[in-house]
């Protein structure tokens, strides 16, 4: 049994059953990644710490407790974790100098979760500085590249994940969201990244960045496999006070073979044509896919969805700026001395922090500051339930929306030196983080862009009502298996190479 | 030079940042390019809109006043750059009389 027969060809379900009816042990499993992971990441970059020890103990732990008549949902399923979660032990960078060497003291819940459901820790995966970015260029430690084409990004903040299950080095990923930093990866990387409603699962232990907008989701191969991942980390938490106390509805079991009787609301203020003829076609395909499952597209208006970026843009660097507060040398993390105390802090925080998060902490303490505070802060408060409003009204009309996960498929590395080019990347994710909707990005096509050669994968962005995941994951399901764009594209290089 | 819309050297400031030359001069040009760029909310009418801080309504979080299972104290001061006696060392912060 190759690692390729484990991390390629079969998904997170058929891991779990093989592992729970005793036909390969967990830690054969854990054996197998361990020998193949260094080699196969090395050029593809997507982890910057692997956890071997740790996996065999997991492993062995499985082993035990199904040796001992358990059933687990996620039996020896290998998977890759953000380095924004805590893991204790490991260490947790967030793919900055500020957090290079620091060890995580406690393991969050969704993490804790998941490796409780059975499934094996590969490793922690690249991200941009602090979940800043929409490229994974921003981080501090490691380049990781697009597995379809190493001269492009595999898009961000959680690029190492989705570089990870769209390379076939991890079987599942949790990542995380705030303004599109699952979705617009997912898209870059050909897998599906799902976003689940804000409060679904619990913060704890995901090192914050926007608190209002941060949700942890899961990368997969399929909507199957991200729904059984969801189902293992969702449901409350009493350690995150965001965390939502109501009944989990497991997701597992929603998923449909068609779309009859749904009603798919496409925005009329997300037309396609200026993206190009190419992807305007793919996504003008995908609708009429969902309309051939017996979905009835309806045109809905978002007016005030254009205002997402700005809005965004405000509140997320505010919220950021009050966050990352606390990395100033004393409790964790980097410390560069100066004559006093305050020198310290300033020395700290120059030295640890990069370019971006530098820049969003600044405009974000501009946004906050006395004088500026309603103008600004305020403002795109009000801004943003104006967009949440908008998303209501249209959610009136249809059950679901379908638009594109991201502007363009992956870019080049250095193409937005820009940073508001960069964030144009996430024009169609922000106003449904600023919702707080579950939302999702599945694949829906390829397309070579003018300054590639390849065909680079596409997604289609799915969001629904707040506490709508049965319904989002069913429909994306039956989307899938009528489409399987996924398995068009011709397996990435990286995993050719033994 | 600094950008006329924000003062770069006082928000650093408060933001307890460093900052070269070089990075307020090119901080103070991106900056007031992104408040160029946000600046677009203006046209959005929020006269009759309320905030939002948090959008799915949940209500505050209490829990009883009782001690619950914590972080040792081995474990928070495992990750200090100086720790002493149990506590997180820092440099002086009250200046000594004269």
């Amino acid at each position: 049994m190759s690692a390729d027969d484990l991390l390629f060809t079969s998904g997170a379900r058929a891991i779990a059953r093989s592992v729970n009816r005793r036909e390969r042990s967990a830690a054969d499993i854990a054996e197998a990644v361990r020998v193949a992971l260094p080699e196969r990441d090395r050029d593809l970059g997507a982890y910057l710490t692997l956890t071997p020890d740790l996996m065999r103990q997991h492993a062995r732990r499985v082993d035990e407790r199904i040796a001992a008549g358990e059933t687990l949902p996620l039996a020896g399923v290998p998977v890759a974790i953000k380095d924004n979660m805590c893991l204790r032990g490991t260490r947790t960078t967030c793919g900055s100098k500020m957090l290079e060497n620091w060890i995580a003291p406690y393991t969050a819940t969704a993490v804790g979760r998941l490796l409780a459901a059975g499934a094996l820790p590969i490793g922690k995966t690249n991200m941009d500085e602090f979940a800043m970015g929409s490229s994974c260029e921003n981080s501090a430690l490691r380049t990781t590249r697009n597995p379809y084409d190493f001269d492009r990004v595999p898009g961000g903040s959680s690029g190492g994940s989705a570089a990870a299950v769209g390379a076939e080095l991890a079987t599942l990923a949790l990542g995380s969201d705030t303004g599109g930093s699952i979705r617009e990866p997912a898209a870059f990387c050909n897998v599906v990244g799902f976003k689940p409603t804000y409060g679904r699962v619990s913060r704890y232990g995901l090192i914050a960045f926007a608190s209002s907008l941060d949700q942890i989701g899961p990368f997969a191969r399929t909507v199957e496999d991200a729904a059984l991942a969801y189902d293992a980390i969702a449901g409350y938490d009493p350690l995150d006070a965001t965390s939502l106390n109501a009944p989990n509805e497991p997701t597992a079991d929603a998923l449909r073979t068609d779309l009859r009787g749904m009603r798919v609301g496409i925005v009329k203020e997300f037309g396609t044509a200026d993206l190009g003829p190419a992807i305007h076609a793919a996504y003008a395909q995908a609708y009429a896919d969902l309309a051939a499952l017996g979905a009835e597209l309806v045109e809905v208006e978002l007016p005030t969805a254009k205002y997402g970026l700005a809005t965004y843009y405000l509140i997320a660097p505010a919220e950021c700026s009050s966050n990352l507060a606390r990395f100033d040398g004393v409790r964790y993390g980097l410390r560069v001395d100066g004559a006093d105390v305050g020198e310290m802090y300033e020395k700290t925080r120059a030295a640890g922090f990069g370019d971006e998060v530098k820049r969003r902490i600044l405009i974000g303490t501009y946004a906050l500051s006395s004088g500026y505070y309603d103008a600004y802060y305020v403002k795109a408060q009000k801004a943003r339930t104006a967009i949440a409003d908008d998303f209501k009204r249209a959610f009136a009309r249809c059950d679901l929306i379908a638009s594109p996960a991201a502007s363009t498929p992956a870019f080049t590395f250095n193409a937005k030196s820009d940073p508001v080019a960069m964030y144009l990347m996430d024009y169609y994710t922000i106003p449904v983080s600023l919702a707080g909707l579950p939302a999702l990005s599945v694949p829906c096509g390829a397309v070579v862009p003018e300054d590639g050669t390849r065909p680079m994968p596409l997604g289609l962005q799915l969001a629904a009502p707040l506490f709508s995941e049965r319904l989002l994951l069913g429909a994306a399901h039956a989307y899938e298996r009528a489409t399987q764009h996924a398995l068009k594209l011709p397996r990435p290089q990286i995993a050719k190479a033994p | 030079m600094a950008s006329d819309r924000i003062d770069v050297r006082h928000v650093a400031k408060l933001a307890r940042l460093a900052l070269t030359e070089s990075e307020v001069l090119r901080y103070g040009s991106q900056l007031a390019g992104l408040l160029t760029f946000v600046d677009e909310l203006r046209g959005l009418d929020t006269e009759h809109v309320g905030a939002t801080a948090q959008v799915v309504e949940s209500r505050n979080v209490t829990r009883p006043d009782v001690v619950g299972p914590c972080l040792s104290r081995e474990d928070a001061l495992a990750g200090a750059p100086q720790a002493q006696n149990g506590f997180f060392r820092v440099p002086k912060i009250i200046a000594a009389a004269e």
